[in-house]
């Protein structure tokens, strides 16, 4: 109790009794012993000799990637492209399948708490728990190499993020107006495109683009493991050594997702 | 019609909303259903149109038991109630025209809604409802562009569009200024009489109820303890519907306030400008 009567009869107030208090120091003892545990753990593989040899190194690769071979550019646009498209269509397919998930997921839609919602959520977390590189390994082996893999590599990998925001969105919904048009006779799918749909575009509109913003990140490294895009460039030049081409793949790269990012910004910013 | 014969909703929680309510409103009049918070006025009004499931008795609209009705035939039904809210319930981001449209929605197949293509005649309802409220001027602005009295004669607009025979009103004026309360109310007395529409207002405001509806009904704890017209309403009677308190000044209040009204009343001119 934070109030106690001295036996002089003031009262007296403070934040915590000290019983919490000894135990949140006793909590922050405990926090600080376990980070200099780990640290011991983290480090006692640790070769210090070539730690201590890592600024050398890294300035000698940065002499070999300096400068960029820009001629090299001619080869990288039609990557560029495709790696824009790979973004760009993995998050379409990804938007058609989770908009369907999040309505069978979110608790005021669902049409079963019981049965449908656990299916729904079990999508979700598989969706969310593969990262989209381990997804394009898998499709690699079964569709082969090429853009398709990182196709449906980045919409299997987006589809749990977008139905998870999305049905969260749904689940805060005014329920007011859905019970308004309910009232007036309106059949169920009216219901969700009339009440719930109006309700959820903002949001919508802008999970869907900031999720495109990611996806041409990922889209990127895709081609290390032969999903189609720039990355299958990055990986030839590191191969051959070509330190000068990685420089400019990188330098691209960074430009794409700049340029993204102001565009996912500019429509969330006209959206909401 | 709308006769209601042995009410009774109990909710999973074992709350007794509702109990053994039994009521009858003839066309074109209005009932003010009054009562504290939690006597189960909106219970009542929802079992109604099946907004909340009754757990016994029997809903009759016209002859037809609501009560009985299968989800299909329950949303024909539903065309037949208007509903008017206390928080307005409008689709925020439409505009007041589909607010307005989407009263039509029982009567429309999906893809035409969808595509916002009514036919001819719900939007010359559209329109007529419009003027009445007093809204012709705001229909492609967005719901949420609207000041709060405007927004509730969009919700008037919506029930009406419908076509109903029962108006049913929850709170009509609970989010309302004084004035705009008053003008919102008087509209609602008025279309119901033009249209013979009967109406159960549920009001929290006792004065308001007395200077508007032709009969008031008091429930307490879920049961009707009140049953007349408004001047009825003695100290007595308020005292039995929300307990013991000095209910002089209410009473007083209303009859002075109706007085006033009389004097200045201009509701043409005064609806216009909320």
């Amino acid at each position: 109790m934070p109030v106690s009567l001295s036996h002089d009869g003031e009262r007296h107030w403070n934040r915590r009794t000290s019983r919490t208090e000894w135990l949140r120091f006793a909590g922050w003892l405990a926090l600080a012993m376990l980070f200099i545990f780990t640290w011991r753990v983290m480090t006692q593989d640790t070769i210090w000799a070539f730690v201590l040899d890592a600024p050398r190194q890294a300035a000698d690769i940065g002499s070999r990637m300096w400068p960029p071979r820009w001629s090299y550019m001619s080869a990288l646009w039609k990557p560029l492209w495709d790696t824009i498209n790979m973004a760009t269509l993995g998050t379409l397919l990804a938007v058609i399948l989770a908009v369907p998930v999040a309505f069978l997921t979110a608790r005021n839609t669902t049409p079963s708490v019981v049965f449908i919602r656990p299916v729904a959520l079990l999508v979700i977390v598989s969706s969310r728990s593969i990262n989209a590189l381990i997804w394009a390994l898998l499709l690699v082996t079964i569709l082969g190499p090429g853009v398709l893999a990182g196709v449906i590599a980045i919409a299997l990998r987006s589809v749990g993020f977008i139905a998870k925001l999305l049905y969260e969105a749904i689940e805060e919904i005014n329920i007011e107006p859905v019970e308004a048009i309910r009232a007036t006779g309106a059949s169920a799918p009216q219901v969700l495109a009339w009440g719930i749909w109006p309700q959820i575009t903002p949001a919508f509109a802008g999970i869907s683009v900031f999720r495109w913003d990611i996806n041409i990140r990922e889209a990127t490294v895709l081609g290390l493991v032969g999903a189609g895009g720039i990355g299958v460039n990055l990986e030839s030049s590191m191969n051959t050594l070509a330190w000068p081409q990685v420089t400019l793949i990188l330098i691209v790269i960074l430009a794409t997702v700049i340029v993204s990012e102001w565009v996912s910004a500019k429509i969330r910013h006209a959206l909401l | 019609m709308l006769v209601i014969d042995n009410l009774t909703k109990r909710y999973s929680t074992g709350d007794l909303a509702v109990d053994n309510v039994s009521l009858s409103v003839p066309a074109g009049q209005v009932v003010g259903l009054i009562g504290p918070s939690g006597a189960g006025k909106s219970s009542l009004i929802r079992c109604v149109n099946r907004l909340v499931e009754p757990s016994e008795g029997a809903i009759k609209l016209n002859g037809l038991d609501l009560s009985k009705l299968s989800r299909g035939a329950l949303g024909k039904a539903r065309r037949r109630m208007g509903m008017i809210f206390q928080e307005y319930a409008l689709v925020d981001r439409l505009t007041v025209m589909e607010n307005v449209l989407s009263g039509r929605l029982g009567y429309v197949g999906f893809w035409r809604s969808y595509l916002r293509r009514f036919p001819q005649a719900d939007i010359d309802r559209a329109f007529v409802v419009l003027e009445r409220v007093g809204l012709l001027d705001h229909i492609d602005k967005r719901a949420d562009a609207l000041s709060g009295g405007q927004r509730q004669r969009v919700g008037i607009a919506r029930a009406l569009v419908q076509e109903p025979d029962l108006l049913l009103v929850d709170e009509p004026t609970a989010s309302l200024d004084p004035k705009t309360s008053r003008q919102i109310m008087r509209l609602i007395v008025e279309i119901c009489a033009e249209r013979g529409l009967a109406a159960i207002v549920n009001i929290h405001d006792v004065a308001l109820a007395q200077m508007f509806v032709q009969r008031i009904v008091g429930l307490r704890k879920g049961a009707i303890v009140f049953d007349g017209p408004p001047d009825g309403l003695t100290p007595e009677a308020l005292t039995e519907i929300y307990g013991a308190e000095d209910w002089a000044s209410t009473i007083s209040k209303a009859q002075e306030e109706d007085a006033d009204e009389a004097e200045t009343g201009l509701p043409g001119k005064t609806l216009a400008s909320a």
